[in-house]
């Protein structure tokens, strides 16, 4: 019996079976298909996460551009894009909008339950309910478990130093796009890094950046004046070490700083007439041309009155001066003689090499254009001698120094760190000779000068004083005065330039009332040389004088050695 | 496990006759089950005022139970096994026609029994009890000439569709009937037939479009997500996107909060969010494994009604799988439908394990590929 059943099972059942297997092969295919259909669709979802899968939300996130960091030549973090988190609601999602109110205003400070009942209400269909929430914040939301209330990371600049390099370092705006400083020339290229990209590496030294600030607002603080600025220049690089103007501002609240012209960059967007400071570029245009030599005496007894200007001296000495002398004693009238000796086209064209009748070569957009005369008329030969009439950067200030009392060649100056070793291109001012002699110059204003002040022991700093009355009211302000100091050091192979300018100081007891360059500029000096030395590696040196400045002896008048 | 190929006990013959590879698979799902409840589960429990754990607790609780199913099933000879199903199909019919006199309403429909405190939905029990009935059913009409099997099978149908239609519970009903249509076209269904209830099934889609209102609404905002509320479905995509490849971590996930079935039919999107786009690729794949393995057993498979039997619970498992993870992933609207072993839920878990207790049953070997002979 059971033998039969086989047969017939084998018979009937067995051609289905076959059969059926063929419909199987098909079953199989289908759920294959299937299996596969569901594997491609998770892949594509993996390719889609990291992107907020609501456009409103994409969108939101699209307009804050991620930007990489700012650095400072040791690494030292300026500039950074940190996350927050901010809470949102999606309307049409949302349950029950009264009580979703409620909870949010219970956990989120500052946020009303009515006014986000209201926005709910409103018919838009996503609302932010607050930005940039705190962790705790966040937390408690969450736990709330709203529907249709999400959170959306977003990118916030934070400048982790605040003011100390804020005219450098610049901001952004809340779209993450540079308003100011290097953030805006940079912008660009900050945005193409983003965050996870090669941070910019700034020449800036946090440390001597924040030695300069300090001393300089210490200054701005004691003689009680509107401002401030300073510079530390490497000679041999061009790079900008620091670099300070005060008032300053904190980059990490954008709101207070649009258009307040108090914040101006003092020391590459405003231009000022710089006073004696500018003697040297007339010094060393006269030596360079063969004009002048130390041994040359020019007649300083008396004023020179030209039209209805008279050119006078700060310390009369009422006689004849060698070439040493009027730098020491920063004479206008020998000054005046000197550059006319030079005549205007020399001193127009050597002025042009400098680069001062254009706006500074540097990475930033605040570059303050020159005020140069419209006619260059031999009035303005003399003015421009002793630094009136002629209106720069600090900037361009320190270049030209950098390039008179350096190796007589202009450098291009840098925002940018540059790799060890490296040789900037560069034009020639002067011969390497006058630039030597230029170093003696610099350092007898220091040691028998007006830049006594200045005298950091062992740093053997040169250097020269300049104090200018503001022009104004159609004449000049006899008690509005840019009192600075450009410093050289050390002044035998001089590494570094710094300007140190205080922007209308008044004299204090201290000073017996003076607010001129060698008693404010000049003493700030100092101590920013003293402090930035070690930082810098500039080591201390027993060596007394230049020995330009030690051979130069011999042309100044014993009486005043004393 | 040793057991000695000469010892003839019960368990030695099952451990050398069962498919181990299969075993071992739907054993993994289980544990990952438990595994995922404990990530997906709390935020409901706590929101219901419960512990925390509760619902891993309840779930752990139902692991043992289904353990016994599963292994009990799978010790029973096919033809002991076939005789229990059919019975339990009749009194499991009996439970879910007494949902629609008995049963209170929940979310809009009918489906749950309360027995001794314990909720069970007996159209869960019944879809497989249907499939292996109608198995036999089809097998008997090649086996005994002039048999009316493909008549009473049609008939089942129409009772069983009828009754889950009635409850409503749309999803469940289309699940059995493509599941029921299979092994129609496995048991030889001519090509004529094929299109013809095609044509039933287009035709039943659209009148249930037409005649349900919540699943014309669903269909709707499947088709167009503006059209109405697709919270569920949206949040879910959220969470996909949220977790990525590799996932936010387990326990670090936000959207099942939100996320009111998270621990039921949208476990899959807590599991995305969590442990990652790769770890719902690697259950995909366990699925997979599963139902192919499955196939190629049938494949093997003599007579007639195994080899409907197991293709037909292979596809009830496999459809259901496709269909949870479908909706999760919205390529189709959403459906009611939990994912075998691993969505939180006793009778969703106690119908699997007895589904492939029965195909493990089924596809053992050794059995000389007739259900009558015994085991040397």
């Amino acid at each position: 019996m059971r033998h039969i059943t086989t047969i017939e099972f084998d018979g009937v059942g067995k051609r289905a079976v076959d059969n059926a297997r063929g419909r199987v092969r098909v079953a199989m295919a289908v759920f294959a298909l299937a299996f596969a259909a569901i594997s491609l669709r998770l892949i594509d979802l993996g390719l889609l996460s990291g992107e907020a899968t609501d456009k409103r939300v994409i969108a939101a996130a699209l307009d804050v551009a991620p930007r990489a960091d700012i650095v400072d030549r040791n690494g030292v973090l300026l500039a950074t894009d940190l996350t927050a988190i901010s809470v949102y609601a999606q309307i049409p999602r949302v349950l029950n909008a009264h009580d979703s109110a409620l909870k949010l205003a219970g956990v989120l400070p500052g946020v009303s339950s009515e006014v986000l009942e209201r926005k709910f209400a409103s018919g838009s269909k996503f609302i932010w309910v607050k930005r940039k929430v705190t962790p705790a914040e966040y937390d408690a939301v969450n736990r709330l478990g709203l529907p249709g209330v999400g959170f959306q990371r977003e990118v916030e600049r934070v400048y982790p130093h605040g003011n100390l390099a804020a005219h450098m370092i610049g901001y952004t705006n809340v779209d993450g796009r540079g308003l100011a400083g290097v953030e805006r020339f940079f912008d660009e290229q900050l945005r193409k890094e983003g965050p996870r990209g090669e941070p910019l590496h700034l020449a800036l030294d946090v440390r001597v950046q924040h030695a300069l600030r300090n001393e300089i607002a210490s200054a701005v603080e004691e003689f009680t004046a509107i401002g401030g600025a300073g510079l530390v220049l490497d000679i041999h690089t061009g790079e900008i070490i620091a670099m300070v103007s005060l008032p300053d501002f904190n980059p990490n609240e954008p709101g207070t700083i649009a258009n307040n012209p108090e914040l101006i960059n003092r020391m590459s967007h405003a231009v000022f007439e710089w006073g004696s400071t500018f003697k040297t570029f007339t010094m060393a245009m006269a030596l360079d041309e063969g004009k002048a030599g130390f041994r040359d005496s020019f007649d300083a007894t008396n004023p020179i009155r030209i039209s209805r200007f008279t050119i006078n001296d700060d310390h009369p000495k009422h006689r004849w001066l060698t070439v040493p002398e009027i730098f020491m004693y920063s004479s206008n009238i020998g000054t005046v003689k000197m550059a006319l000796q030079v005549g205007t086209e020399n001193q127009k064209a050597f002025l042009g090499k400098l680069g001062f009748f254009e706006r500074p070569h540097v990475e930033l957009k605040e570059r303050g254009a020159p005020l140069v005369p419209a006619e260059w008329k031999e009035i303005n030969t003399m003015t421009i001698a002793f630094g009136h009439g002629l209106s720069i950067t600090g900037l361009q200030l320190a270049a030209g120094y950098a390039a008179v009392a350096g190796d007589g060649m202009l450098h291009p100056v840098t925002v940018l760190k540059k790799p060890v070793g490296y040789k900037p291109e560069g034009e020639r001012i002067v011969s390497q000779e006058t630039a030597y002699k230029i170093q003696g110059l610099l350092r007898l204003v220091v040691e028998k000068g007006t830049g006594r002040q200045a005298d950091a022991p062992s740093y053997l700093v040169g250097g020269k004083t300049g104090t200018a009355e503001k022009a104004g009211g159609g004449g000049y302000r006899k008690k509005s005065l840019v009192s600075s100091f450009v410093s050289v050091f050390p002044v035998i192979n001089p590494r570094y330039v710094t300007v140190v300018m205080i922007d209308e100081p008044h004299g204090t007891k201290k000073t017996y009332g003076f607010a001129t360059a060698g008693w404010t500029a000049a003493p700030t000096t100092k101590r920013v040389i003293e402090r930035i030395a070690p930082m810098l590696g500039v080591p201390p040196s027993d060596v007394p004088t230049h020995p330009v400045t030690h051979d130069m002896m011999q042309f100044i008048q014993p009486e005043v050695r004393s | 496990m040793t057991f000695g190929r000469t010892d003839n006990s019960i368990v030695s013959r099952w451990w050398w006759t069962v498919d181990r590879w299969l075993l071992s698979a739907i054993i993994l799902l289980m544990a990952a089950g438990v595994l995922f409840a404990m990530a997906a589960s709390p935020p409901k429990a706590l929101g219901l005022g419960l512990p925390a754990f509760h619902f891993v607790m309840r779930q752990l609780y139902f692991i043992p139970l289904a353990l016994a199913l599963l292994i009990g099933f799978s010790l029973l000879t096919p033809v002991t096994t076939r005789r229990v199903a059919i019975v339990l199909f009749g009194f499991f019919y009996l439970c879910t026609l007494s949902t629609l006199v008995f049963a209170p309403e929940i979310k809009g429909s009918q489906r749950w029994l309360f027995l001794g405190g314990m909720a069970i939905q007996p159209s869960e029990f019944l879809k497989p009890m249907f499939i292996v009935t109608s198995a036999w059913m089809f097998a008997q009409t090649k086996r005994k000439e002039g048999f009316p099997g493909t008549a009473i099978a049609i008939l089942l149908c129409c009772i069983v569709m009828g009754t889950l239609l009635l409850q409503p519970d749309f999803g469940q009903t289309i699940l059995t009937f493509v599941v029921w249509g299979a092994i129609f076209f496995l048991a030889g269904l001519p090509m004529f037939m094929i299109c013809v209830l095609a044509v039933c099934g287009v035709a039943a889609v659209i009148g249930a479009y037409l005649l349900l209102p919540h699943v014309a609404s669903r269909i709707d905002r499947f088709l167009d997500p503006a059209s109405g509320d697709s919270y569920q479905v949206n949040t879910a995509m959220d969470a996909f996107t949220a977790g990525g490849f590799f996932g936010r971590g387990p326990g670090e996930g936000v959207v099942k909060r939100i996320l009111p079935d998270a621990h039921t039919d949208f476990i899959f999107a807590v599991i995305g969010e969590e442990f990652g786009l790769i770890a719902c690729l690697i259950i995909v794949m366990v699925f997979a494994f599963v139902v192919m393995r499955g196939f190629l057993k049938v494949m093997r498979e003599e007579d007639p009604f195994l080899f409907l039997a197991s293709a037909g619970l292979t596809i009830l498992f496999g459809l259901q799988a496709i269909i949870n993870i479908c909706v999760n992933i919205q390529l189709m609207p959403a459906k009611g439908m939990t994912l075998p072993f691993v969505s939180y839920g006793g009778s969703s878990l106690l119908s699997m394990a007895m589904t492939m207790g029965m195909l493990l049953c089924f596809t053992r070997r050794n059995h000389y590929g007739s259900m009558g002979r015994p085991s040397p």
